[in-house]
Protein backbone atom coordinates (compact mmCIF):
# COMPACT_ATOMS: atom_id res chain seq x y z
CA UNK A 1 0.00 0.00 0.00
CA UNK A 2 0.95 3.56 -0.67
CA UNK A 3 1.96 5.75 2.41
CA UNK A 4 -0.67 8.54 2.65
CA UNK A 5 0.68 11.42 1.49
CA UNK A 6 0.01 14.12 4.59
CA UNK A 7 0.34 17.80 4.28
CA UNK A 8 0.28 20.61 6.95
CA UNK A 9 -0.47 24.19 5.99
CA UNK A 10 0.01 27.81 8.03
CA UNK A 11 -2.63 30.21 7.14
CA UNK A 12 -3.51 33.08 9.62
CA UNK A 13 -2.45 31.81 13.11
CA UNK A 14 0.50 31.90 15.20
CA UNK A 15 2.37 28.72 14.60
CA UNK A 16 1.09 27.59 17.86
CA UNK A 17 -0.79 24.45 16.66
CA UNK A 18 2.19 23.23 14.37
CA UNK A 19 4.20 23.53 17.99
CA UNK A 20 1.69 21.55 19.59
CA UNK A 21 2.00 19.26 16.86
CA UNK A 22 6.02 18.52 17.50
CA UNK A 23 4.48 17.84 21.48
CA UNK A 24 3.58 14.56 19.49
CA UNK A 25 7.26 13.67 20.61
CA UNK A 26 8.41 10.08 19.80
CA UNK A 27 4.61 9.83 17.54
CA UNK A 28 6.16 11.60 15.14
CA UNK A 29 9.17 8.76 14.78
CA UNK A 30 5.68 6.62 14.54
CA UNK A 31 4.45 8.92 12.19
CA UNK A 32 7.14 9.77 9.87
CA UNK A 33 7.08 5.59 8.78
CA UNK A 34 3.58 5.74 8.04
CA UNK A 35 3.06 8.65 5.64
CA UNK A 36 5.04 11.05 3.31
CA UNK A 37 5.19 14.03 4.51
CA UNK A 38 4.95 16.56 0.97
CA UNK A 39 4.43 19.77 1.76
CA UNK A 40 4.38 21.65 5.39
CA UNK A 41 6.43 24.59 6.74
CA UNK A 42 7.87 22.11 9.78
CA UNK A 43 8.38 19.57 7.61
CA UNK A 44 9.63 19.88 4.36
CA UNK A 45 10.95 22.68 2.23
CA UNK A 46 8.48 22.84 -0.87
CA UNK A 47 6.77 26.11 -2.33
CA UNK A 48 4.54 24.62 -4.50
CA UNK A 49 1.67 22.15 -2.80
CA UNK A 50 1.43 19.28 -4.59
CA UNK A 51 -1.71 17.19 -6.41
CA UNK A 52 -3.08 14.16 -4.89
CA UNK A 53 -2.93 14.92 -1.01
CA UNK A 54 -4.69 12.79 1.14
CA UNK A 55 -4.83 14.71 4.54
CA UNK A 56 -3.90 18.23 5.13
CA UNK A 57 -3.93 19.88 8.30
CA UNK A 58 -4.89 23.49 7.65
CA UNK A 59 -3.78 26.12 10.83
CA UNK A 60 -5.00 29.56 10.70
CA UNK A 61 -7.91 32.24 9.14
CA UNK A 62 -8.50 33.47 6.18
CA UNK A 63 -7.26 36.97 6.50
CA UNK A 64 -5.51 37.87 3.58
CA UNK A 65 -5.26 37.70 -0.70
CA UNK A 66 -2.57 34.49 -0.26
CA UNK A 67 -4.26 32.28 2.37
CA UNK A 68 -7.55 32.96 0.60
CA UNK A 69 -5.68 31.59 -2.96
CA UNK A 70 -4.34 28.39 -0.84
CA UNK A 71 -7.04 27.70 0.42
CA UNK A 72 -8.54 27.14 -2.50
CA UNK A 73 -5.19 25.45 -3.97
CA UNK A 74 -5.70 22.86 -0.91
CA UNK A 75 -8.97 22.18 -1.26
CA UNK A 76 -8.88 21.16 -5.15
CA UNK A 77 -5.65 18.72 -4.42
CA UNK A 78 -6.81 16.92 -1.36
CA UNK A 79 -8.79 14.31 0.00
CA UNK A 80 -9.36 15.12 3.94
CA UNK A 81 -8.75 18.44 5.01
CA UNK A 82 -9.13 19.34 8.98
CA UNK A 83 -9.52 22.70 9.89
CA UNK A 84 -7.01 22.40 12.73
CA UNK A 85 -7.42 24.81 15.92
CA UNK A 86 -9.71 27.53 16.47
CA UNK A 87 -8.23 30.52 14.20
CA UNK A 88 -8.92 28.11 11.21
CA UNK A 89 -12.71 26.48 13.18
CA UNK A 90 -13.35 29.91 14.59
CA UNK A 91 -11.12 32.30 13.44
CA UNK A 92 -10.20 33.23 16.83
CA UNK A 93 -7.80 36.29 17.28
CA UNK A 94 -6.43 37.01 13.84
CA UNK A 95 -10.78 38.04 13.38
CA UNK A 96 -10.94 40.23 16.73
CA UNK A 97 -9.70 42.97 13.81
CA UNK A 98 -13.26 42.15 12.49
CA UNK A 99 -14.79 44.17 15.62
CA UNK A 100 -13.30 47.41 14.00
CA UNK A 101 -15.73 47.23 11.29
CA UNK A 102 -16.69 44.76 8.71
CA UNK A 103 -16.13 45.98 5.55
CA UNK A 104 -12.84 46.76 4.85
CA UNK A 105 -9.40 45.98 6.69
CA UNK A 106 -9.07 49.92 6.06
CA UNK A 107 -9.27 50.38 10.56
CA UNK A 108 -7.02 47.76 11.60
CA UNK A 109 -4.07 48.88 9.18
CA UNK A 110 -4.70 52.65 10.24
CA UNK A 111 -4.61 51.73 13.52
CA UNK A 112 -1.42 49.93 13.84
CA UNK A 113 0.50 51.97 11.05
CA UNK A 114 -0.37 55.41 11.47
CA UNK A 115 -1.91 55.72 14.98
CA UNK A 116 0.55 53.36 16.67
CA UNK A 117 3.62 54.20 14.76
CA UNK A 118 6.44 56.03 16.28
CA UNK A 119 7.56 57.39 13.33
CA UNK A 120 6.70 57.85 10.12
CA UNK A 121 3.46 56.50 9.66
CA UNK A 122 2.35 55.26 6.17
CA UNK A 123 0.48 52.19 5.21
CA UNK A 124 2.59 49.03 3.77
CA UNK A 125 2.13 49.17 0.03
CA UNK A 126 4.06 46.34 -2.19
CA UNK A 127 1.25 45.20 -4.37
CA UNK A 128 3.20 41.57 -5.51
CA UNK A 129 4.68 40.97 -2.64
CA UNK A 130 3.14 41.63 0.78
CA UNK A 131 -0.76 39.88 0.34
CA UNK A 132 -3.71 42.50 0.61
CA UNK A 133 -5.78 41.85 3.52
CA UNK A 134 -9.14 40.81 2.88
CA UNK A 135 -11.87 42.86 3.85
CA UNK A 136 -12.63 40.46 6.82
CA UNK A 137 -10.97 37.59 8.52
CA UNK A 138 -12.88 33.95 8.00
CA UNK A 139 -12.83 30.80 9.42
CA UNK A 140 -11.70 28.18 6.77
CA UNK A 141 -15.26 26.38 6.59
CA UNK A 142 -16.42 29.93 5.08
CA UNK A 143 -14.17 29.72 2.03
CA UNK A 144 -13.93 25.78 1.35
CA UNK A 145 -15.98 23.12 2.52
CA UNK A 146 -13.94 20.93 5.74
CA UNK A 147 -14.06 17.71 6.15
CA UNK A 148 -12.63 17.27 10.02
CA UNK A 149 -13.16 20.26 12.60
CA UNK A 150 -10.51 19.79 15.35
CA UNK A 151 -11.09 23.23 17.77
CA UNK A 152 -8.35 23.95 20.77
CA UNK A 153 -5.96 27.13 20.89
CA UNK A 154 -3.88 25.28 20.34
CA UNK A 155 -5.14 21.51 20.32
CA UNK A 156 -3.45 19.24 22.56
CA UNK A 157 -0.76 17.03 21.32
CA UNK A 158 -3.31 14.27 22.40
CA UNK A 159 -6.06 15.59 20.83
CA UNK A 160 -4.17 15.96 17.51
CA UNK A 161 -2.93 12.16 17.60
CA UNK A 162 -6.49 11.00 18.47
CA UNK A 163 -7.36 12.85 15.50
CA UNK A 164 -4.60 11.05 13.38
CA UNK A 165 -4.64 8.25 14.22
CA UNK A 166 -8.04 6.62 12.81
CA UNK A 167 -7.19 8.33 9.74
CA UNK A 168 -4.01 6.56 9.53
CA UNK A 169 -6.14 3.41 9.47
CA UNK A 170 -8.42 4.92 7.10
CA UNK A 171 -11.40 5.38 9.27
CA UNK A 172 -12.93 8.67 10.47
CA UNK A 173 -12.17 10.55 14.06
CA UNK A 174 -15.23 10.82 16.46
CA UNK A 175 -14.77 14.94 17.57
CA UNK A 176 -16.97 14.15 20.52
CA UNK A 177 -16.25 15.60 24.20
CA UNK A 178 -14.58 17.88 26.14
CA UNK A 179 -11.19 15.91 25.18
CA UNK A 180 -11.84 16.70 21.25
CA UNK A 181 -13.62 19.68 20.65
CA UNK A 182 -13.38 21.83 23.74
CA UNK A 183 -12.58 25.44 22.42
CA UNK A 184 -9.90 27.62 23.96
CA UNK B 1 -50.08 18.95 48.85
CA UNK B 2 -51.66 17.97 45.31
CA UNK B 3 -49.04 16.12 43.23
CA UNK B 4 -48.77 15.76 39.46
CA UNK B 5 -47.79 12.53 38.06
CA UNK B 6 -45.51 12.57 35.00
CA UNK B 7 -43.25 10.65 31.90
CA UNK B 8 -40.02 11.92 31.14
CA UNK B 9 -38.28 9.95 29.10
CA UNK B 10 -39.63 6.50 30.15
CA UNK B 11 -39.38 7.57 33.86
CA UNK B 12 -42.44 8.22 35.81
CA UNK B 13 -42.01 10.98 38.45
CA UNK B 14 -44.06 12.53 40.91
CA UNK B 15 -43.38 15.74 41.32
CA UNK B 16 -45.72 18.66 43.87
CA UNK B 17 -48.23 20.82 41.92
CA UNK B 18 -46.60 24.29 40.38
CA UNK B 19 -43.20 22.79 39.91
CA UNK B 20 -41.86 22.61 36.41
CA UNK B 21 -40.53 20.21 34.04
CA UNK B 22 -36.76 21.38 34.63
CA UNK B 23 -37.79 20.31 38.50
CA UNK B 24 -39.12 17.54 37.31
CA UNK B 25 -36.78 16.09 35.42
CA UNK B 26 -33.82 17.14 38.23
CA UNK B 27 -35.55 14.77 40.40
CA UNK B 28 -35.83 12.14 37.98
CA UNK B 29 -32.24 12.25 37.50
CA UNK B 30 -32.54 13.47 33.83
CA UNK B 31 -30.03 15.70 32.57
CA UNK B 32 -31.47 18.61 30.54
CA UNK B 33 -29.07 21.49 29.30
CA UNK B 34 -29.46 25.21 30.65
CA UNK B 35 -27.55 28.43 30.82
CA UNK B 36 -29.65 30.92 31.84
CA UNK B 37 -31.06 28.92 34.56
CA UNK B 38 -29.38 29.79 38.00
CA UNK B 39 -30.56 27.62 41.81
CA UNK B 40 -31.49 30.94 43.66
CA UNK B 41 -32.80 33.46 41.34
CA UNK B 42 -36.28 32.63 39.59
CA UNK B 43 -37.03 31.23 36.02
CA UNK B 44 -36.85 33.51 32.87
CA UNK B 45 -36.51 31.01 29.64
CA UNK B 46 -34.18 33.34 27.78
CA UNK B 47 -31.71 30.94 25.94
CA UNK B 48 -33.60 28.40 24.67
CA UNK B 49 -31.45 25.45 26.02
CA UNK B 50 -33.54 23.22 27.98
CA UNK B 51 -36.39 22.99 25.19
CA UNK B 52 -38.28 19.61 25.67
CA UNK B 53 -41.42 18.26 23.87
CA UNK B 54 -43.99 16.78 25.17
CA UNK B 55 -46.38 14.36 23.38
CA UNK B 56 -49.73 15.79 21.79
CA UNK B 57 -47.87 19.37 21.30
CA UNK B 58 -46.05 20.37 18.26
CA UNK B 59 -44.59 23.01 20.36
CA UNK B 60 -41.25 22.83 21.76
CA UNK B 61 -41.50 23.65 25.57
CA UNK B 62 -38.71 26.06 27.62
CA UNK B 63 -38.32 23.06 30.86
CA UNK B 64 -36.96 25.64 32.89
CA UNK B 65 -40.56 27.97 32.70
CA UNK B 66 -43.17 25.10 31.72
CA UNK B 67 -45.39 23.76 34.85
CA UNK B 68 -45.63 19.81 34.80
CA UNK B 69 -48.57 19.32 34.65
CA UNK B 70 -50.59 15.56 35.05
CA UNK B 71 -50.02 12.88 32.42
CA UNK B 72 -47.34 14.83 30.57
CA UNK B 73 -45.12 12.54 28.60
CA UNK B 74 -41.69 14.82 28.20
CA UNK B 75 -39.13 13.83 25.73
CA UNK B 76 -35.06 15.16 26.22
CA UNK B 77 -33.13 13.95 23.99
CA UNK B 78 -35.07 13.45 20.90
CA UNK B 79 -32.76 13.62 17.43
CA UNK B 80 -35.12 17.26 16.54
CA UNK B 81 -33.79 18.83 19.92
CA UNK B 82 -30.52 17.79 20.08
CA UNK B 83 -30.40 19.40 16.69
CA UNK B 84 -32.23 22.82 17.81
CA UNK B 85 -29.64 22.79 21.41
CA UNK B 86 -26.65 22.56 19.00
CA UNK B 87 -28.17 25.79 16.70
CA UNK B 88 -28.79 27.46 19.90
CA UNK B 89 -25.11 27.19 21.27
CA UNK B 90 -24.00 27.80 17.86
CA UNK B 91 -26.10 31.14 17.17
CA UNK B 92 -25.09 32.43 20.59
CA UNK B 93 -21.54 31.86 19.78
CA UNK B 94 -21.88 33.63 15.65
CA UNK B 95 -23.68 36.36 17.68
CA UNK B 96 -21.41 37.88 20.13
CA UNK B 97 -17.39 37.93 20.52
CA UNK B 98 -16.68 34.72 22.25
CA UNK B 99 -13.00 34.35 21.52
CA UNK B 100 -12.21 31.45 24.56
CA UNK B 101 -8.45 31.21 24.31
CA UNK B 102 -8.35 34.88 25.75
CA UNK B 103 -10.90 34.60 27.88
CA UNK B 104 -11.17 35.10 31.77
CA UNK B 105 -13.31 32.29 31.93
CA UNK B 106 -11.53 29.92 29.86
CA UNK B 107 -11.53 26.04 31.01
CA UNK B 108 -14.23 27.01 33.92
CA UNK B 109 -16.93 28.60 31.01
CA UNK B 110 -20.47 27.56 31.20
CA UNK B 111 -20.97 28.52 27.35
CA UNK B 112 -17.81 26.66 26.58
CA UNK B 113 -18.88 23.41 28.31
CA UNK B 114 -22.69 23.48 26.61
CA UNK B 115 -20.91 23.79 23.26
CA UNK B 116 -18.84 20.35 24.22
CA UNK B 117 -22.40 18.99 25.26
CA UNK B 118 -24.10 19.43 22.63
CA UNK B 119 -21.10 18.33 20.37
CA UNK B 120 -20.33 21.76 18.65
CA UNK B 121 -17.18 21.53 17.01
CA UNK B 122 -17.40 24.61 14.83
CA UNK B 123 -20.21 27.02 14.50
CA UNK B 124 -22.56 26.51 10.88
CA UNK B 125 -23.48 30.61 11.08
CA UNK B 126 -21.29 33.28 10.32
CA UNK B 127 -19.85 35.19 13.09
CA UNK B 128 -21.26 38.95 13.38
CA UNK B 129 -18.59 40.27 15.24
CA UNK B 130 -20.73 43.29 16.58
CA UNK B 131 -19.38 46.42 17.92
CA UNK B 132 -19.39 46.19 21.38
CA UNK B 133 -17.44 47.71 24.35
CA UNK B 134 -16.22 47.08 27.84
CA UNK B 135 -17.35 49.22 30.89
CA UNK B 136 -13.80 49.34 33.13
CA UNK B 137 -15.59 52.50 35.79
CA UNK B 138 -15.99 50.53 38.59
CA UNK B 139 -12.86 49.53 41.25
CA UNK B 140 -12.92 46.54 41.34
CA UNK B 141 -14.88 44.50 38.22
CA UNK B 142 -15.65 44.87 35.14
CA UNK B 143 -17.98 43.88 32.01
CA UNK B 144 -17.04 43.32 28.99
CA UNK B 145 -19.87 42.87 26.73
CA UNK B 146 -18.66 41.11 23.80
CA UNK B 147 -18.63 38.06 25.73
CA UNK B 148 -22.66 38.29 27.24
CA UNK B 149 -24.87 35.82 26.13
CA UNK B 150 -28.15 37.96 27.66
CA UNK B 151 -29.12 35.01 29.92
CA UNK B 152 -29.93 37.93 32.67
CA UNK B 153 -28.11 35.98 35.42
CA UNK B 154 -26.65 38.99 36.80
CA UNK B 155 -29.58 41.25 36.45
CA UNK B 156 -31.61 38.74 37.90
CA UNK B 157 -28.95 37.61 41.12
CA UNK B 158 -28.86 41.20 41.82
CA UNK B 159 -32.68 42.56 41.73
CA UNK B 160 -33.64 39.02 43.81
CA UNK B 161 -30.62 37.76 46.29
CA UNK B 162 -28.83 41.57 46.33
CA UNK B 163 -31.79 43.45 46.18
CA UNK B 164 -29.76 46.25 44.91
CA UNK B 165 -30.94 46.28 40.70
CA UNK B 166 -28.28 47.70 39.43
CA UNK B 167 -28.44 45.95 36.28
CA UNK B 168 -31.10 46.03 33.45
CA UNK B 169 -31.51 45.12 29.93
CA UNK B 170 -31.43 48.12 27.45
CA UNK B 171 -32.58 48.17 23.66
CA UNK B 172 -33.94 44.96 21.48
CA UNK B 173 -32.92 42.36 19.51
CA UNK B 174 -29.30 41.78 18.74
CA UNK B 175 -28.74 45.25 20.33
CA UNK B 176 -29.69 44.21 23.38
CA UNK B 177 -26.95 45.03 26.29
CA UNK B 178 -26.99 44.86 30.12
CA UNK B 179 -27.03 48.15 31.77
CA UNK B 180 -25.40 49.37 34.77
CA UNK B 181 -28.28 51.25 36.47
CA UNK B 182 -29.95 54.09 34.11
CA UNK B 183 -27.45 53.46 31.95
CA UNK B 184 -24.62 54.19 33.20
CA UNK B 185 -21.05 53.62 33.58
CA UNK B 186 -20.86 51.18 36.37
CA UNK B 187 -18.70 52.82 38.42
CA UNK B 188 -21.16 55.47 38.85
CA UNK B 189 -24.02 53.87 39.96
CA UNK B 190 -24.61 54.60 43.38
CA UNK B 191 -27.09 51.12 43.85
CA UNK B 192 -24.07 48.73 43.41
CA UNK B 193 -22.79 47.71 46.63
CA UNK B 194 -20.10 46.24 45.06
CA UNK B 195 -20.51 42.36 46.68
CA UNK B 196 -19.64 40.47 43.29
CA UNK B 197 -22.81 38.32 43.25
CA UNK B 198 -22.93 39.53 39.22
CA UNK B 199 -19.54 38.07 38.66
CA UNK B 200 -20.14 34.95 40.47
CA UNK B 201 -23.94 34.43 38.15
CA UNK B 202 -22.28 35.38 34.98
CA UNK B 203 -22.06 31.63 33.50
CA UNK B 204 -18.83 33.41 30.64
CA UNK B 205 -16.28 35.93 31.27
CA UNK B 206 -18.33 38.63 30.67
CA UNK B 207 -18.32 40.12 34.09
CA UNK B 208 -15.09 39.58 35.92
CA UNK B 209 -12.78 40.67 38.71
CA UNK B 210 -10.26 43.51 37.77
CA UNK B 211 -6.79 41.68 37.28
CA UNK B 212 -8.11 38.21 36.17
CA UNK B 213 -6.30 37.13 33.08
CA UNK B 214 -6.78 34.35 30.44
CA UNK B 215 -8.27 31.58 32.39
CA UNK B 216 -8.14 33.13 36.11
CA UNK B 217 -11.96 33.80 36.36
CA UNK B 218 -13.59 30.79 38.76
CA UNK B 219 -17.17 32.10 39.25
CA UNK B 220 -18.98 30.73 42.53
CA UNK B 221 -22.13 29.18 40.77
CA UNK B 222 -23.57 27.47 43.98
CA UNK B 223 -23.45 31.03 45.70
CA UNK B 224 -26.34 31.80 44.85
CA UNK B 225 -28.12 29.12 45.97
CA UNK B 226 -26.83 28.65 48.82
CA UNK B 227 -28.11 31.94 50.49
CA UNK B 228 -31.16 31.59 49.44
CA UNK B 229 -32.00 28.35 50.78
CA UNK B 230 -29.46 30.09 54.31
CA UNK B 231 -32.30 32.72 54.14
CA UNK B 232 -35.48 30.25 53.69
CA UNK B 233 -34.08 27.20 55.48
CA UNK B 234 -31.94 28.78 58.25
CA UNK B 235 -28.67 27.22 56.90
CA UNK B 236 -25.96 28.86 57.21
CA UNK B 237 -22.92 26.08 56.61
CA UNK B 238 -22.31 25.07 53.11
Amino acid sequence: MDKIKFATVWLAGCSGCHMSFLDLDEFLIELAGLVDVVFSPIGTDLKDYPEGVDVCLVEGAIANEENLELALEIRRKTKTLISFGDCAVTANVPAMRNMMGNKTAAPVLERAYIELADEKPHLPNAPGIVPELLDRVLPVHEVIPIDIFMPGCPPSADRIRATLEPLLQGKTPEMVGREMIKFG
Amino acid sequence: MAVNTLTIDGKEIAIEAGKTILDAAKEAGVPIPTLCHMEGVHDVGACRLCIVEAEGTPKLLPACVTAATEGMVIHTQTEKLQNYRRMTVELIFAEGNHVCSICVANGNCELQDVAVDVGMDHSRFSYRFPDRGCDLSHSQFGIDHNRCIMCTRCVRVCDEVEGAHVWDVGSRGPDCFIVAGLDQPWGEVDACTSCGKCVDACPTGAIFHKGETTGEKEGDRGKMAFLTTAREKQEWTR
